[in-house]
């Protein structure tokens, strides 16, 4: 990426110019939530300032407007993941809710007793629970993907466990603690051989790989904006129509029906069928403003310079002696989790904090893959667009006073 | 001493720090300082759940006095945990029922001591108060 660039984006992020401990700030917490451009805030407040008013109801202009918007809205994300149609879009709040949903709908009418759910060891909670709650009101098995010491799924333990009694497979695009890219084509090349349906979770994939649903062929994938630097509390599921049509209502009330009355309701079609009461309509908002400012900026630069980023903190944060890097595979992208030799995460991330320093640390909400990996918790760095090999260069520096503090 | 003689120490100790670094090198000192306690007793059974650092407290009742001794799996929460140990610790179960606890705030160790820091640390100070609790309510 050319250095002006690089300017320009850091100069499109506000929150870039404050200084935390009166240092300024690093921020390397990108996994967990983006920071947000100035064109998304103001799609935001430009919405709310002019044409705010509820969608798919009113006759008036203002409605007419939102609701244009909305739907606009829906149409670019759409071609964004290249999906087919945009009834195949459901906006939620976040990826947690669209995982939810499917586990929720799908099971209702695809599972029972004895079948069995894939999902891989290195999932985040919100693609864990939600598929253990189908089990146990199903009766259902909950199958795992292991993983080598590098942090690859092993595929050929995959084409093990399924068979015909699996239902579904839901797994991670990129893990949001190792930073591994699954090899989820394959994944779904394999499940579809027994024509099983996948589901992808995309809170990682969607902010570091271009996302084209209809070549991966994925049944689901989903994100949510926050993590690709649009706002909180909105999401999306992408649903292929054969699945979502033949999949029950998560949540009922207005907009989702066509026709009630007290003997018998009939439900709206996609996507409103999974759209229940009025939707986040200035998060949808800006959402779209935060996937055209990538595609402005140009997603193949974005992506290779998020790789350089990555190569160059990997190569030198390896250097420092008595520090591990956690998934060590090749196909990374974005993430770096590592622990330091004799030192508690909890007590290096409290020290970072003091040097301006953003990192998560702890189980980042995977705990069995924490366990699996026999430790209690890592420091996890993860990049975004806006970061630089500056900023990665007092990195480096800050773990050596860490290292030092404790030694 | 008083629990409030013991704080207002505390508080004349770190006046004497005025960058971050030094009162962080000197909260790692008394992690460090802190007499560990035996393995044994890491045991969930003493375990204060805190998801990103563990704490174990343990409590007797001695002439009067509740003496606590604890112990955590990270150095700056070890440090903070024996500076509640030197507060509330040897103090009868009243004194340490009333203690507040402002003088943290005094020292900027109060972002610690935050729930949502998951440290263990505000579950450990519930659960010295509740020690107290139960060895007055046995005492009476
Ligand atoms: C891989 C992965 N899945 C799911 C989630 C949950 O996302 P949200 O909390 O936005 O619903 C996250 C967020 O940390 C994630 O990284």
């Amino acid at each position: 990426m050319k250095e002006s660039t690089l300017n320009k984006i850091r100069s499109d992020f506000p929150a870039l110019n404050q200084k935390i401990n009166e240092r300024p700030l690093i921020y390397f917490d990108n996994a967990a939530t983006t920071l947000k451009p100035e064109a998304v805030t103001d799609s935001i407040v430009s919405y709310y300032n002019s044409i705010n008013s509820n969608v798919h109801r009113g006759v008036h202009f203002l409605s007419q407007e939102a609701t244009d918007a909305f739907e606009n809205a829906r149409i670019s994300i759409q071609r964004f993941i290249n999906a087919a149609h945009s009834r195949e879009i459901i906006f939620t709040k976040g990826t947690t809710e669209s995982i939810n949903l499917v586990a929720y709908s799908f099971s209702k009418n695809f599972i029972n007793e004895g079948d069995e759910i894939i999902i891989s060891v290195m999932e985040h909670h919100a693609n864990i629970v939600p598929w253990q709650m189908v089990c146990e009101e199903k009766g259902a098995k909950l199958k795992i993907i292991p993983m080598d010491e590098t942090g690859n799924l092993i595929i050929k333990d995959f084409e093990n466990l399924i068979c015909k009694k699996t239902k579904i497979v839901s797994v991670s695009h990129i893990s949001n603690v190792l930073g591994i890219i699954n090899p989820v084509k394959k994944i779904i090349e394999i499940s579809h051989k027994y024509n099983i349906p996948v589901m992808i979770d995309g809170a990682q994939g969607i902010v570091h790989k271009k996302i084209d649903v209809t070549e991966l062929d994925c049944d689901f994938y989903c994100f949510s904006g926050h993590k690709v630097y649009g706002p909180m509390g909105v999401g999306v599921l992408y649903g292929k129509e054969k699945w979502l049509e033949k999949m029950p209502p998560y949540q009922t009330g207005g907009e989702m029906i066509k026709n009630v009355t007290f003997k018998k309701t009939t439900f709206n079609e996609l996507p409103f069928k999974f759209e229940a009461g009025t939707p986040n309509v200035g998060g949808v908002i800006g959402l779209q403003a935060a996937l055209n400012y990538l595609s402005a900026t140009g997603l193949d630069i974005i992506y290779d310079y998020e790789e350089v980023l990555l190569k160059y903190a990997t190569k030198k944060l390896s250097s420092i002696e008595g520090l591990k890097i956690y998934g060590t595979a090749s196909n990374k992208s974005g993430v770096i989790s590592f622990l330091l030799d004799g030192i508690h995460q909890y007590d290096a991330g409290t020290i970072l904090d003091k040097l301006g320093i953003a990192v998560r640390t702890g189980s980042h909400c995977a705990q069995p893959l924490i366990d699996s990996l026999g430790i209690q918790g890592t420091i996890r760095a993860s990049f975004a667009m806006y970061n630089t090999k500056d900023e990665i260069d007092k990195f480096a520096e800050a773990i050596l006073t860490v290292q030092e503090m404790f030694g | 001493m008083s629990i409030e003689e013991i704080e207002n120490q505390l508080v004349e100790e770190f006046g004497l720090f005025d960058d971050w670094m030094d009162k962080y090198n000197y909260i790692i000192e008394m992690g460090n300082s802190l007499p560990v306690i035996d393995e044994k007793y890491k045991t969930d059974k003493y375990l204060i759940s805190g998801c990103q650092s563990k704490v174990w407290l343990l409590a007797e009742m001695k002439d009067g006095n509740v003496i606590f001794k604890a112990d955590s799996d990270a150095i700056i929460t070890k440090g903070i945990v024996n500076i509640l140990i030197r507060v509330l610790s040897n103090q009868s179960p009243d004194n340490i029922l009333n203690a507040n606890l402002d003088f943290l705030d005094k020292i900027g160790l109060k972002e610690h001591l935050s729930p949502t820091r998951s440290n263990g640390l505000t579950s450990m100070i519930k659960q010295m108060k509740l020690y107290a609790l139960v060895f007055k309510t046995k005492g009476n």
